[in-house]
């Protein structure tokens, strides 16, 4: 019963998206009428709201079962991508470590947009990357890895449960989309590392230990690492301090969100980010040319290569790439697409 | 064995700002705590089973859970974090030490099986949902998320919850939506408490119920 009534109501969310939210608002009950509750912004007039669909939907889903089969195996990966430890992944974490709700959930970086908004340009490696390349991202800096191939059996399992979950939303929309990405809180004047300090050991070491190494039980990963080795690299999206305040006010402590003021968030994730982790994956030797490089597209918003106030400890200067050791390169890094291209 | 767990969980029961840092420090002796737990017998059984009383107060299974955590409940009890009306005059006639003796005790029982779990199927799938992936429509978190793989607890913070009896577990809830429990440490189970309906309490404790509370 309550698999229909979400079906019902994508059905209703995805009509109104392309049509007009007022219609919309009329109907009874309103699917994110929880997280509005709990002090998320409410959907705005002119914003894409997508509910995307469950599991259990997927089960009830018109579907060939062989389709069926290989997004729950995308699902599968998602939520335990420790199955690829030692292959694509070298550190501690799961996507769903930061895209919470197995990817659908808002202002968690649901995962589903990707689907919906790629092939496009993206900043960070300044071409247009398709939604595998853009997997592809998470696993050489997120999961301090190297990606399964293009089109490999992992790839596409992975690429059809993010299709899956953008089912009935439009392609390309001209929208914004609600509760897109890890929307940060408004940035405050000052930023206080002790204070910072003291909050995660207030709020986050009872699951991440004050050390930022996690918690584990009998070996098996329970919370992820904040930092360190079991981390994700410098080169992830999350050691820009915007992105992790953005994660820790609408996500933390678990079951929490919002609990957390702007300051406190931004003080956190400011700690947080000044703490060591596997080297950038984009470092030939420097860090200095590291920042040339990359300084202007995104290290300007971490603490890369910086030096770190309390101890003039300088960030990332060192040549430590975690487990995955100096064997491994991911191979997506550096790649360059359409360079001979006319843009104009 | 059980005092390296003790002292490594000391650290961690400190970090979460809790009070009773020195009585948890105390060493248990399971022997000696065999002989402290002739007050629990009556209801928590000799093997530490406990019982599941349907519509009553049950009582939980005891054997395997964590030491530390054990101690910690009993301190709670005892300083009323964690309302327990009918444990009061039982905590009441232990000292800390005959707290760690009698929790270090029934954390090396083998665990025994959780009743309560013969429910429809219907509602044991929704209980398995929210164990094991939640509902985040409604921001419940899944129960693994904390008490970790199979449900079977982490450290001495996160309890197992796998293989307990369902009426406990559903006491347990309703006593945090009702404030009656605000022992864990920073309102964790609180806040996810509140946001479920009787149905999913009844669902999920039924479905825990039927669960192995170790792999071996």
């Amino acid at each position: 019963m309550i698999n229909r009534r979400k079906t019902l109501a994508l059905a209703g969310v995805t009509l109104a998206a392309s049509a007009s939210l007022v219609a919309w608002a009329e109907t009874d009950g309103h699917p994110y009428d929880k997280l509005v509750e709990m002090g998320y912004p409410a959907p705005q007039e002119g914003e894409l709201v997508h509910v995307p669909p469950t599991m259990a939907d997927l089960e009830a889903a018109d579907m060939k079962p062989q389709t069926k089969a290989v997004i729950r195996r995308g699902y599968d990966l998602f939520t335990n991508t420790q199955q690829l430890r030692g292959k694509n992944v070298f550190n501690d974490m799961n996507c769903s470590s930061c895209h919470l709700g197995e990817g659908r959930q808002p202002f968690s970086a649901p995962v589903w947009p990707a689907a919906v908004t790629l092939p496009n340009f993206r900043g960070k490696n300044q071409h247009v990357n398709n939604l595998e390349e853009r997997i592809a991202g998470c696993f050489a800096y997120s999961m301090n890895g190297t990606p399964p191939a293009y089109g490999s059996d992992d790839m596409l399992a992975l690429s059809a449960y993010h299709q899956w979950l953008a089912k009935g939303a439009p392609v390309y929309p001209d929208q914004p989309i609600y509760g897109r990405g890890f929307p940060s809180p408004e940035r405050t004047d000052e930023l206080s590392y002790t204070n910072g300090e003291q909050l995660f050991a207030d709020n986050c070491a009872v699951c991440h230990s004050e050390d930022g190494s996690g918690l584990y039980q009998d070996g098996e990963y329970v919370f992820p690492a904040t930092w360190g080795d079991g981390s994700n690299n410098w080169g992830a999206g999350i050691v820009r301090t915007y992105t992790a305040a953005g994660f820790i006010k609408n996500n933390m402590p678990l079951g929490q969100p919002l609990s957390l003021s702007d300051q406190e968030a931004w003080d956190i994730a400011y700690y947080m980010t000044q703490q060591e982790r596997p080297q950038d994956p984009r470092y030939t030797g420097s860090v200095d040319e590291v920042l040339e490089k990359f300084g202007p597209t995104f290290h300007k918003h971490s603490s890369y290569g910086q030096e770190r106030e309390v101890d003039g400890h300088r960030l990332a200067d060192h040549a430590n790439w975690g487990e995955k050791g100096e064997e491994v390169k991911p191979w997506n890094v550096g790649q360059p697409r359409f360079e001979d291209l006319d843009v104009e | 064995m059980t005092s390296k767990r003790i002292l490594s969980g000391l650290g961690l029961l400190l970090g979460a700002g809790l009070a009773a840092g020195q009585a948890v420090a105390l060493e248990g002796d399971a022997q000696r705590g065999e002989e402290a737990a002739g007050t629990c017998v009556a209801c928590h059984q000799a093997d530490g089973s406990g019982m599941n009383v349907p519509g009553g107060e049950s009582w939980p299974r005891l054997a395997g859970l964590d030491a530390d955590y054990m101690a910690k409940q009993l301190h709670d009890i005892k300083e009323g974090s964690r309302e327990a009306p009918t444990m009061m005059p039982f905590v009441n006639m232990l000292d800390d030490q005959q707290i760690a003796d009698v929790s270090a005790y029934y954390s090396q029982l083998p665990a025994t099986q959780g009743d309560g779990g013969d429910v429809d199927e219907a509602v044991l799938a929704r209980g398995e949902q929210l164990a094991l992936r939640g509902d985040w429509d409604e921001y419940i978190v899944s129960c693994k998320s904390c008490h970790g793989p199979g449900n079977q607890g982490v450290g001495s913070t996160f309890p197992g919850i796998a293989g307990q009896h369902a009426g406990y577990i559903e006491n347990q809830l309703h006593a945090w939506q009702e404030g009656r429990r605000a022992n864990d440490p920073q309102n964790l189970m609180g806040a996810i408490a509140q946001r479920m309906s009787d149905e999913d309490i009844t669902a999920v404790a039924a479905w825990l119920a039927t669960q192995p509370a170790t792999d071996e």
